[in-house]
């Protein structure tokens, strides 16, 4: 029971990282970027590639996972996103999806489309066991260091955002994008290195996710689903939103798989209409906004 | 004005060529009619890619050994991928059979993708020869199919005899999600059953799901003495990780699986965790045997990889269709059918018998355990249950 919750939370938490670089491009942006799981996944590549064909360890391959998908996530941003912000949606959906077929593609050309293993350094394969019969309480270690490291992300993430003029700069440009650059604030800039972190942070699921997600070539379609409903359940506007929708998620879909197996990957679904149906404007959200 | 001149040039010279090349051929030996063709349809890429590879790879291996002729004929294969996609299997055996006039289909990577192509097969009188999917229903499902892999009662009826001899009493079965799935967890159940054990519960996998952990944990909570897994090729590796993370291998739960798990493309990947793990099938690429070891070698000289068992379906395939296009001097339809069924020869896998009632194949089901040879893992097989029949068919 306890450890459910516990492979749940990690599950979630996952699903959060994953998500959160969606959540800030269509909240705070206005747009809706579907290639974000290729991001995701080619995080997941690097750490392979990295740790496979290179021989990285595989702690300083998380960082060049952020860091080469919030560069590529930059370089997009500047030469092909930018001219699509002013596009009606529809465009913007249709644009994004075709990147994603296209990473999907290239990828499976030049890697190959069988599932990628990570082979986990020893000291994250244990495990702890505590107590005994229901309430037993077991945890691996790299689902902990998957919790640890995505809290001590989240909370960071809104300490910028709430605290500091980078963060309050950034929620003036999405306000009102004319008046912010009327007021001097760097409007382009600000969207290129928010895109970029966004780009930066699904790279870093991807790699953390890749050994329990599994990594292969169709990775940004199969999982594309759950970012969405992370940010349809969780709102946009928000950290805490789309912390909360993943937690309950990953929570929801674990223990579904657990005690009923025959309907597993559906809860999820039940889950999401329940909520929506309850509140469809998403869990937190600042209401009537646009 | 240059760049045109040289290209005209470089057409005439491309004619030129053409018509000599055309001159040859018809005064040559080989002529149109004195070629046959074959149409290997494979999953060559998406996520069954590695049976594409695998297959695709005996395929030319048998095509460079046997010189390429059967028959008194020059034998043409086209390999085309249909990415597992049965929509698109079946478009291409029809293109295969309507336009480039195949003597045989072959091929096909997964259950749905003969399936689909079943009726073509019946509707145009062309064998088709099933190299990989392994459901049972399969050769029911047109008289012109015919299997040189296996079935996967064959194998979870294997495993399931020997746990009960082994003083395995309580099993959970975890399984894909699909037909040969549910076909596993049905036969390993009926004759665990059959000879005295007990099934604590029957899980299921969706068939894309990487994410074993809310299962496996289950499977923990239930302390069966085993736990009996079936999972499609290429998923072995992921599973065998999850399984030592949550600590099932600490908790005294033994492993045991059809080989399918331990496919032996992957097995190397799996690390020591897979050590010991007894498991069923008809194939491994340890199988102390001469022609098997003359196969692995040459295999091995070609490509960079270890053939599996879906490579010696591919391999044994391409033997039951030439031998046949010998026994019809190169005619198809059901004289080339008719010749397929009987056969009886030693495949790298042991001695097998393409059943002449069921066109099913009949072969040496062997029970192995993984263990470190020459520093690499291996499936050593230590029993053998001899010519099993496709249970599915015996009513």
């Amino acid at each position: 029971m306890l450890t459910l919750l516990f492979d749940g939370i990690a599950y979630g938490m996952l699903l959060f990282v994953l998500a959160l670089g969606l959540a800030v491009t269509m909240g705070l942006m206005n747009f809706i970027n579907l290639a974000h799981g290729a991001f995701a996944m080619a995080g997941g590549y690097i750490l392979i590639l990295l740790m496979q064909r290179a021989g990285w360890p595989f702690l300083a391959c998380l960082p060049a996972a952020f860091v080469i998908t919030a560069a590529a996530g930059a370089l997009l941003e500047r030469t092909i996103y930018r001219p699509m912000y002013g596009k009606p949606h529809l465009d913007q959906v249709l644009f994004s999806i075709g990147l994603t077929f296209m990473a999907v593609a290239s990828v499976d050309f030049f890697i190959g489309s069988s599932p990628q293993n990570v082979q986990l350094p020893d000291w994250l394969r244990q495990r702890f066991e505590f107590g005994s019969g229901p309430w037993m309480l077991g945890m691996g270690a790299y689902r902990l260091f998957i919790i640890a490291t995505c809290l001590a992300l989240a909370l960071g993430l809104q300490a910028v955002l709430s605290r500091t003029r980078f963060g309050s700069r950034l929620r003036a440009a999405v306000d009102d994008p004319r008046v912010a650059a009327g007021l001097g604030i760097p409007v382009n800039r600000i969207f290129l290195l928010t895109f970029a972190v966004g780009s930066g942070l699904a790279g870093l699921g991807g790699a953390l996710g890749a050994d329990i997600l599994g990594l292969d070539p169709t990775f940004p379609l199969k999982f594309m689903v759950y970012f969405l409903i992370v940010c349809a359940v969780g709102g946009t506007s928000s950290i805490t939103g789309p912390l909360t929708a993943a937690l309950l998620l990953g929570i929801a879909d674990v223990m579904g798989k657990y005690y009923l197996p025959k309907l597993g990957a559906f809860i999820v679904y039940v889950l999401m209409i329940a909520i929506l149906l309850w509140r469809p404007q998403g869990l937190f959200s600042r209401e009537g906004k646009r | 004005m240059t760049h045109s001149t040289t290209t005209r040039r470089h057409h005439l010279a491309t004619l030129a060529g053409l018509a000599s090349a055309a001159l040859v051929l018809a005064a040559g030996p080989a002529r149109a009619e004195d070629t046959v063709k074959i149409g290997v349809i494979l999953p060559m890429t998406g996520p069954s890619a590695s049976t594409g590879r695998q297959i695709d790879a005996a395929i030319k291996l048998w095509m460079a050994q046997s010189g390429g002729k059967a028959g008194g004929k020059k034998v043409e294969v086209l390999i085309k991928d249909d990415a597992g996609v049965a929509d698109t299997t079946r478009r291409l055996a029809q293109e295969l059979v309507v336009n480039d006039k195949v003597v045989a289909l072959a091929g096909f990577g997964l259950t749905p993708l003969a399936l689909a192509t079943a009726p073509i097969a019946t509707q145009s009188k062309t064998p088709m020869v099933v190299m990989a999917a392994a459901t049972s229903i399969i050769t029911e499902a047109s008289p012109y199919i015919v299997r040189t892999s296996f079935t996967l009662p064959q194998a979870a009826t294997a495993i399931a005899e020997w746990a009960a001899k082994n003083k395995i009493k309580k099993v959970v079965t975890l399984v894909a999600d699909y037909g040969p799935g549910n076909d596993a967890e049905k036969f390993f159940s009926s004759q665990f059953q059959l000879n005295g054990g007990t099934i604590a519960d029957k899980l299921r996998t969706p068939l894309r799901g990487a994410d074993f952990a809310p299962a496996l944990q289950k499977v923990r909570d239930l302390t069966p003495d085993a736990l009996f897994v079936f999972l499609p090729s290429g998923q072995g590796a992921q599973f065998m990780k999850q399984f030592a993370e949550r600590g099932l291998d600490k908790a005294g739960i033994k492993l045991i699986a059809t080989g399918d798990v331990t496919d032996d493309d992957q097995l190397n990947d799996m690390g020591d965790v897979a050590l010991g793990v007894v498991n069923s099938h008809h194939y491994s690429a340890a199988h102390p045997s001469a022609a098997n070891k003359k196969y692995v070698a040459d295999f091995q000289a070609a490509n960079k990889f270890r053939p599996n068992f879906m490579s010696v379906g591919g391999y044994d395939g391409m033997r039951v269709i030439f031998k046949a296009l010998d026994a019809t001097k190169g005619a198809g339809g059901d004289a080339l059918l008719a010749a397929m069924k009987g056969q009886i020869f030693e495949s790298p896998r042991g001695p097998v018998l393409i059943d002449a009632q069921t066109r099913d194949i009949v072969q040496d089901i062997y029970i192995r355990k993984v263990e470190r040879v020459n520093g690499q893992l291996y499936n050593v097989e230590f029993d053998t249950l001899k010519a099993v029949k496709d249970p599915g068919k015996l009513k």
